[in-house]
């Protein structure tokens, strides 16, 4: 299993060398992406706190760190803490008052969804500085060379490609730090039976805002890289519900409480995407969104444990079913 | 060890205890019984933080509570087994066990609480791979026991250890409650089961919509006229 997992690794990371179109290394480089965007979601989505307010934190990764760049100059590798900065406070701000009163469930959901909307409408407010709903494009540093290192602009997918290869695997890193901590198993003790958790010395609120802060700021990297690799962000594309919607969709469509469950969502909602831009195109207005809500109450339904979950599932199942002989 | 002096609390406008003075000395194991609603729980919900008390102050070796947030008090040597068990249903017997001992100071003696609690309770080394859900009543009971026994605490707060257990559970369950005492625990159980853990305690207090009654010694109240009539019915 452990040569399995290398050898995959391997072939994933030799694929681009392998000379292929610009169109299948973009879609690649978008899965890794969102691949790990979405682990940093079900980094606390599994622990019970489903927050319908992620794009925030992808927002404000994307826009301070175009915003530094854009009107002050200050280079993304500068801007990326200050974005993770904001973030944090942001993540304080909401995560502290809700695990503080024991907000929880649908209530903890609800606040985090007004949270997403909130960043995206500051965004449209600020439109002499955002551009508002048009978008904002940083300020090029490819006019002369097709990269450069202080702008964080690479005209090269390839790097791109490297890059997000690289975070995606520290994304599921810390997926795996998480899941064998303390706090992980703590944490499902919470959620399972909070008064009983405080009573053996678990701070809820701590603990839970620990998990937060890790998620939030992952998500964070993840709207920055977003920004530079496409060098281009509007509010729809990174903040507001439509966005956290697609996060929750594509860990919860993977599988959330396995390893690689957000990333084979992460390849499912991109794969669903495109599929429907292809054939439908972009003629009937919030068909998409339409779409990811319907699978998204089917899959809660009938496969809670998404679709890696499901799989794991039977296979070991079928794996420890002794075998009946044929009659 | 544990000192409440003229304690009230209540819910809302609702005032469940009335000016609850009481003591339980190290060593000791201390019973607080009463009929239904007589204000326990609440109780033992004041000790261990999870309700403010609106008046008295409650104290652990001299030192007050007041300020201390409900996941530090297991800091101060108190570990409750609350009402219902309130294991985590998901986690194992032995993931559980381990949750009981989280506290930084509890993770270097793990191994050597562990072994203490699977020599308590053998049935718990059985099923230590077991959800806690799955377990039966008693079991729950027991490895809600050890959970609160791997803090290694030097106070032990029971809430109704019989509640929702056959009679010949709670036999057994008191029995074990016995041991624990007699391995030089102090604790303070709060029980209905009122013959039962009169057996099992050196004093006890009798609470009654919300006061104290009366106190004394376990065996003298459980001769009194009072506490026949009224609770064990004879």
């Amino acid at each position: 299993m452990n040569k399995a997992r290398w050898i995959g690794l391997a072939l994933l990371a030799a694929a681009p060398l392998a000379g292929m179109g610009d169109y299948p290394l973009h879609l690649i480089i978008l899965c890794l992406l969102w691949a790990f965007v979405y682990t940093g979601w079900a980094v606390m989505g599994r622990l019970g706190m489903v927050s319908l307010g992620h794009g925030a934190f992808l927002g404000v990764g994307a826009y301070v760190v175009v915003m530094g760049w854009n009107h002050f100059h200050i280079s993304p590798w500068l801007g990326l803490p200050l974005a993770l900065a904001a973030t944090a406070a942001l993540a304080f701000l909401i995560g502290y008052p809700c695990f503080r009163f024991k907000i929880v469930g649908h209530y903890f959901a609800l606040v985090t969804l007004a949270l997403s909307e909130v960043v995206r409408l500051i965004i449209i407010a600020l439109r002499d500085y955002t551009g508002g709903s048009l978008g904002v494009t940083p300020k090029t540093a490819l006019a002369k060379a097709s990269w450069s290192l202080s702008a964080m602009q690479f005209s090269s997918k390839l790097v791109w490609f490297y890059v997000i290869l690289m975070v995606w695997l520290a994304g599921l890193w810390i997926w795996t730090r998480v899941d064998r901590s303390m706090s992980r198993l703590a944490l499902e003790a919470i959620s399972q039976e909070e008064d009983a958790a405080a009573s053996i010395g678990m701070s809820v609120t701590r603990l839970k805002l620990g998990v937060t802060m890790v998620s939030a700021l992952m998500t964070c990297v993840g709207g920055v890289l977003y920004a530079q690799y496409q060098l281009y962000v509007n509010p729809e594309s990174v903040s507001g519900i439509g966005i956290s919607l697609q996060m929750v969709f594509g860990a919860i469509a993977g599988g959330m409480f396995v390893r690689l469950g957000p990333t084979v969502g992460a390849v499912f909602t991109l794969l669903l995407a495109e599929g429907l831009r292809l054939t439908i195109g972009h003629d009937i207005h919030g068909l998409d969104a339409t779409i990811y809500g319907l699978m998204l109450v089917l899959f809660i339904i009938f496969m809670p444990k998404g679709i890696l979950g499901a799989a794991i599932e039977a296979y070991e199942k079928r794996r420890r079913a002794p075998r009946v002989a044929p009659a | 060890m544990l000192r409440l002096e003229n304690v009230s609390a209540g819910y809302g406008s609702f005032q469940a205890l009335f000016d609850v003075s009481l003591e339980v000395n190290g060593g000791e194991s201390v019973a607080v019984i009463g009929p239904n609603g007589a204000g326990k729980t609440t109780l033992l919900r004041v000790i261990s933080k999870l309700l403010p008390a609106s008046a008295g102050t409650v104290s652990m070796e001299g030192w007050p509570l007041n300020d201390v947030p409900a996941h530090q008090v297991i800091a101060r040597g108190i570990a409750q087994v609350p009402e219902n068990r309130r294991l985590f249903p998901k986690l194992t017997v032995e993931e559980n066990l381990k949750m009981g001992g989280f506290l930084a100071a509890a993770r270097a003696r793990y191994a050597e609480r562990l072994e203490f609690v699977y020599s308590l309770f053998p049935r718990m080394k059985e099923r230590r791979a077991q959800a806690a859900g799955t377990l039966s009543g008693g079991e729950q009971q027991m490895c809600a026991i050890g959970r609160a026994l791997m803090s290694g605490p030097k106070l032990l707060l029971l809430d109704e250890p019989s509640a929702g257990l056959a009679p010949v559970v709670v036999q057994a369950i008191f029995g074990l409650i016995r041991r624990i005492c007699a391995e030089g625990y102090t604790v303070l159980i709060v029980e209905q089961n009122i013959r039962q853990v009169l057996k099992v305690v050196d004093r006890a207090y009798l609470l009654e919509t919300g006061r104290i009654k009366t106190s004394g010694a376990a065996a003298t109240l459980l001769a009194s006229d009072e506490i026949r009539k009224a609770y064990l019915g004879l």
